[in-house]
């Protein structure tokens, strides 16, 4: 199963050749410094007058996997929502301090919240896709909602491609017309990353991305997230420790101190954090000693 | 001492006594429920067989097609009411709908602008009051004074009225069922908002909306008061928004308080078609709520 899905990402051509100029991972020494996709600077987050995140520094590094795990109420989730702007949609949320986004200043007055979104995909914890959309139609969704003028050629193509490139082509090609709430759980979150892989984003967004799913389908969505890396800068959230260290390079570690604000404890290569970590909380909790 | 009072001794026929008196109880107000129940539904078969067998007589091709006689000629019928109350929902329709679904739009899907409390209580006052008020106001604003008389564009002003409120407060409902996690798919993909509401929201909600249309203009379509002071009736056919038309309910008014039997039986046939118009708007709602489920 494994082999097909590799087989197919990487016989197909990603939607944006030209955004992997850096080496893949594999060619690439681990130490060797990379671009930086995505930079956070003293982000704070708020709902209301509760602060929920605190003054993170975080990089993220073009084309890596980059883990945020921490336990619940920690504020990675908010974080997560913070980068592409997405946290202010929540009535009376706010956020303070910068990120940028390639040369973007997100949260820059000039910047558009809707430009910031369109260049940053976001997958989400529960399988979304629009009920009353076929799976067609949900993958086609961002390009429409966005007005790109596409025949309906190069809607076909872009549709099988993103269906490929989230390995989901095999298992929906047959049904494409259905409607994609018909799907199984696994299936559906494949589909809602192919739907945010269709706007050719730069980062993709992840937040708890299995939680909802079963063990295969946590391992298929495991293996995706790995072979498009090589395209794409991907940040995920997870609670689960093992899944941070079989799919990330890098993870950074979140805790909420007893005033509640979360903050970044720890931040480093997955291995090393997960070995050798430096602060005394990163391993009482990946020993399991709290959270 | 309190503790003497669950003796064994005592305690096993006072606990047999209660147990008897809450059987007694529970008989009692079950068969009131019971009565309560049986006397709704003697009501309601009670006034539709009224209706049924006092307005069955009346009806024949001509009830329908023609228009109503003068007292003394045989036969004549409700067409023009028929065509009024059709011509009335269309404008009426056409006027709340839109206003009703941008309140409800406005209110869930904006709703940290601070107009949305407001809005939302405009709505349910105007909901409460009495639909002749609302005749009256139509009245003062357009036949005494911007049409300056009796008017079916009057008539189907003062529907929309009763209307706006309960389109928004049912989209509303139908908008909030809308789980928040597709707005969010679709914003996280690059949406703005107005296009989120139009392509997401509103597509997600269709079926709700059309109820909530639909359960309007069955309310309306049965509305007398604010009728007759604005669209007034007319025994003529007329499709002239700018002159009195009739409706359904100005013309079982006008054949009810007749003194003729014939126009009585008129009446019961008027009430007819009326209820079975509604009925089946019903009936309509019903399969359209269940296509909601599928």
């Amino acid at each position: 199963m494994s082999v097909t899905m590799r087989d197919i990402t990487t016989r197909e051509a990603p939607n944006e050749p030209a955004q992997r100029s850096q080496p893949a991972p594999d060619q690439a020494a681990p130490a060797a410094p990379r671009a930086v996709a995505l930079r956070t600077e003293k982000l704070s987050a708020y709902y209301g007058s509760a602060q929920a995140v605190g003054d993170v520094d975080l990089t993220f590094e073009v084309g890596a996997v980059t883990a945020i795990i921490g336990p619940s109420g920690c504020g990675k989730s908010t974080l997560l929502r913070c980068l592409n702007r997405m946290h202010e949609t929540t009535p009376g949320a706010r956020a303070t301090g910068r990120v940028r986004l390639g040369d973007v200043d997100v949260y820059a007055p000039a910047t558009d919240p809707v430009e910031v979104r369109s260049m940053v995909g976001m997958v989400f914890q529960k399988p979304n896709p629009f009920p009353m959309m076929s799976v067609y139609d949900n993958v086609a969704a961002g390009p429409r909602l966005r007005g790109w003028k596409m025949s309906r050629r190069e809607m076909d193509d872009l549709v099988e491609r993103n269906l490929r490139r989230a390995a989901l082509w095999d298992e929906v090609k047959d049904k494409l017309h259905r409607s994609g709430a018909a799907l199984s759980g696994g299936q559906q979150q494949r589909l809602c990353i192919a739907r945010a892989l269709a706007t050719d984003p730069s980062v993709l967004l992840m937040d708890e991305p299995c939680s909802a799913l079963d063990p295969i389908a946590t391992y298929k969505i495991e293996e995706l997230v790995r072979e498009l890396s090589h395209e794409v800068t991907i940040v995920i959230v997870t609670h689960n420790m093992q899944q941070a260290s079989r799919v990330s390079e890098r993870t950074a570690f979140m805790l909420a101190a007893d005033d509640g604000i979360g903050r970044l404890v720890e931040f480093g290569k997955t291995d090393d954090l997960f070995t050798l970590p430096r602060d005394p909380r990163t391993e009482a909790y990946i020993t399991g000693r709290f959270g | 001492m309190a503790l003497g009072a669950i003796t064994p001794s005592s305690a096993i026929p006072a606990r047999h006594r209660v147990v008897a008196r809450r059987r007694i109880a529970q008989g009692l107000v079950v068969g009131l429920l019971l009565l309560s129940t049986l006397v709704a539904v003697a009501l309601l078969v009670t006034i539709l067989g009224y209706v049924i067998v006092g307005g069955l007589p009346a009806l024949d091709l001509a009830f329908f097609t023609e228009r109503p006689r003068p007292f003394g000629e045989s036969g004549g019928g409700i067409g023009p009411a028929l065509l009024g109350t059709a011509l009335l929902a269309a404008v009426s329709g056409a006027i709340a709908i839109p206003i009703g679904m941008a309140a409800a739009i406005f209110v869930v899907e904006y709703r940290s602008g601070r107009f949305a409390a407001p809005v939302r209580f405009s709505a349910e006052l105007i909901a409460g009051l009495p639909s002749i008020v609302i005749g009256v106001f139509v009245w003062a604003l357009l036949v005494r004074g911007l049409v300056g008389h009796y008017a079916a564009i009057a008539g189907a002003v003062a529907l929309a009225v009763i209307m706006v409120p309960i389109v928004a407060r049912t989209v509303e409902e139908v908008l909030r069922l809308v789980p928040n996690s597709l707005r969010e798919a679709a914003l996280a993909l690059g949406a703005p908002r107005w296009k989120v509401i139009l392509s997401i929201v509103l597509p997600t909600a269709r079926a709700g909306v059309l109820t909530a249309a639909i359960l309007a203009l069955a309310r309306s379509a049965g509305e007398t008061a604010p009728l007759l002071l604005t669209a007034l009736g007319n025994d003529f056919f007329s499709a002239d928004l700018f002159r009195p038309i009739a409706a359904l309910p100005l013309q079982i008014y006008r054949y009810a308080v007749s003194p003729y039997d014939d126009w009585h039986t008129k009446a019961w046939g008027a009430s007819l078609v009326l209820v079975v118009v509604i009925g089946a708007v019903g009936l309509l709602l019903r399969v359209v709520a269940r296509q909601r489920v599928r």
